[in-house]
């Protein structure tokens, strides 16, 4: 086995050479609709990862996680056009207050069972959803945050230029992805499995099951909140649809796709459903059907998401 | 650590599953409960360990009441216990789901910080898997481990808990012959070097009263018996209602 100090500089150094890699391709070679790939994908695979946190390592299917990607957005947006604070500032802020509505969110909902969990979070996105659409002085109701956000430097780094965009996404996304494999690999994260794998023996191990859900919840909650500051970025503002369950369901999407028991595997979904929704959008307006087809063929076909996919036929090759 | 059950009594709509039993399992005893099924040998366990809560009555320590204690509570006070169907973590390896459980025994196991497992969890865990002999198997998934396996690994997640007082809902449920005793073996040699007051539930009359210093035998709900293995085998009570007419000479 190998030593865990190892592994965890071994993950770090991936991640460097990945963020690397993606730093230096603008400097070779300048394409706007790669970069904008990016940006969305930096967003979507925190959203997708933190939802995954829930559904693949606790085995709580939440079916409102949108509700946090949108609350980030629309936090980030209305701090920064309504003060004067920094960005970084306004960013933190935002994703502290997401965490805070998962914490209260979850503390409603991490007690009841699977099947009834899953309804009551989508419960609670449909209540905030209707809340951005009706609270209209303050969001702009169906509209969407309009006029953009402020220009802010930050060390240097103008947002509006769509490569400082880029760059600042990719470094956050990956920042990102870290913390939550370290969370993901960490003793909680280990008990997050047990309780996904036998909940009622890891009560009698003296595992508090409703405060690690709860834990589990809200740092969830946080780093989707975290996509959604990046997504109100991309946007320059916020639009109720970053809130309304479909996205959650996209998250759900991407999670299926990439695999739920690979830590990379809803990043690697999130980055197949873009790139889908992309191209088909090129050639049909009936995307919803196209996606529905592949989603079928991938789930029916594979059986699981396509890392999970590859790492059972790998380690059925080596045995 | 003496375990001492007073006046327990606990009903599921009606029906009295367990009825008004006092018994005391005396520290380092290795005792055995058997009786019928539906006798509550079960349920009798799940008010020991803090499953259920019972309806009246007291579940005492080393003389301290730990009714009213949570299952975490009692875990920690060292109430330690094994199921009838082997639980858990399917998963995870051998070696994972022992650390998992040594983390959760030490209390990290909400540590966000650190990496699992954390320093010393993975020599107490190997301790474990020694002692009952898991250790061919460290790097197998529960899942597609042996049925005795499974049931070694359930007790051996018992184990890492460092219980003074260990249940073990029939450790040798669902084995052959042989298998049986080799288990039952393995349990008594755990009794021995961990000083554990032990009460297992089994159905294998030859291994009862083989294995068990006393026996203890439970009837729709009530104690019908308790005693020595020879006590209890001329017990007429214990042979109308359970033993009936076969031999069990051993």
């Amino acid at each position: 086995m190998k030593s865990n100090g190892r592994s965890g500089t071994r993950e770090t150094a991936i991640a460097a050479v990945a963020l690397l890699i993606v730093l230096v391709v603008p400097f070779v070679h300048r394409s706007p609709a790669f970069e904008d790939f990016v940006i969305r994908l930096s967003a979507m695979a925190l959203f997708a990862t933190s939802l995954n946190l829930l559904v693949g390592n606790t085995g709580m299917v939440s079916f409102g996680h949108g509700m946090f990607y949108g609350l980030g957005a629309y936090a980030f947006a209305l701090m920064m056009q309504m003060t004067e604070l920094s960005l970084p500032v306004a960013a933190m802020l935002a994703v502290l207050f997401t965490t805070l509505a998962a914490l209260c969110v979850g503390a409603i909902c991490v007690r009841l069972s699977t099947d009834y969990f899953a309804f009551i979070t989508l419960a609670f996105q449909m209540l905030i959803y209707s809340v951005i659409i009706s609270w209209q002085s303050l969001t702009g109701g169906d509209q969407g945050l309009r006029g953009g956000l402020p220009r802010r430097e930050i060390f240097g780094f103008d947002l509006a230029s769509q490569l400082h965009l880029y760059q600042c996404c990719a470094v956050v996304a990956v920042l990102g992805l870290l913390a939550l494999r370290h969370i993901s690999a960490s003793p909680f994260g280990q008990t997050l499995r047990m309780i996904r794998d036998n909940e009622s023996r890891t009560g009698f191990l003296g595992v508090v099951l409703w405060r690690a859900r709860l834990w589990a919840f809200t740092i969830a909650g946080g780093f989707a909140g975290l996509g959604g500051v990046l997504a109100a970025l991309f946007v320059s503002g916020a639009y109720p649809e970053l809130a309304d369950w479909p996205n959650s369901g996209q998250a759900i999407f991407a999670v299926m796709l990439g695999g739920i028991n690979s830590f990379l595997g809803p990043v690697l979904g999130a980055a197949m459903l873009l790139a889908l929704n992309d191209v088909v959008a090129r050639v049909t307006e009936y995307q919803g059907l196209v996606l529905g087809i592949v989603i079928l063929i991938f789930a029916l076909g594979l059986r699981r998401g396509v890392l999970d996919f590859f790492r059972v036929a790998w380690s059925k090759d080596s045995q | 650590m003496k375990l001492e059950i007073r006046h327990l009594t606990k009903s599921f709509g009606g029906v009295r599953a367990i009825d008004d039993v006092s018994l005391t399992f005396p520290s380092g005893s290795l005792s055995a409960v058997i009786g019928p099924n539906g006798a509550g040998k079960s349920t009798f366990f799940n008010l020991i360990s803090g499953a259920f809560a019972p309806d009246a009555g007291e579940v005492l320590l080393e003389d301290h009441d730990v009714v009213g204690r949570s299952k975490t509570e009692r875990m920690q006070l060292g109430i330690g216990r094994a199921f009838q169907v082997a639980s858990c973590f399917p998963s995870m390896t051998v070696a994972e789901n022992l650390m998992a459980a040594v983390t959760a025994r030490i209390g990290e196991w909400g540590n966000i910080v650190r990496r699992f497992p954390p320093p010393g969890v993975r020599e107490r865990a190997g301790e474990v898997m020694e002692l009952v002999g898991l250790t061919h198997v460290e790097n197998v998934e529960a899942a597609i481990l042996s049925h005795g396996d499974q049931k070694l690994l359930d007790i051996a997640i018992a184990l890492a808990l460092e219980p003074k007082v260990l249940l073990l809902d029939e450790p040798t449920a669902g084995m052959g012959p042989d298998e049986r005793w080799r288990m039952i073996e393995r349990v008594r040699r755990l009794w021995d070097q961990r000083k554990l007051t032990l009460v297992f539930i089994e159905h294998d009359m030859d291994i009862v009263f083989q294995v068990a210093s006393t026996i203890r035998v439970l009837c729709y709900g009530r104690v019908l018996a308790e005693g020595t293995p020879d006590q209890i085998r001329n017990n007429q009570a214990v042979i109308d209602a359970y033993l009936g007419k076969e031999e069990h000479a051993a």
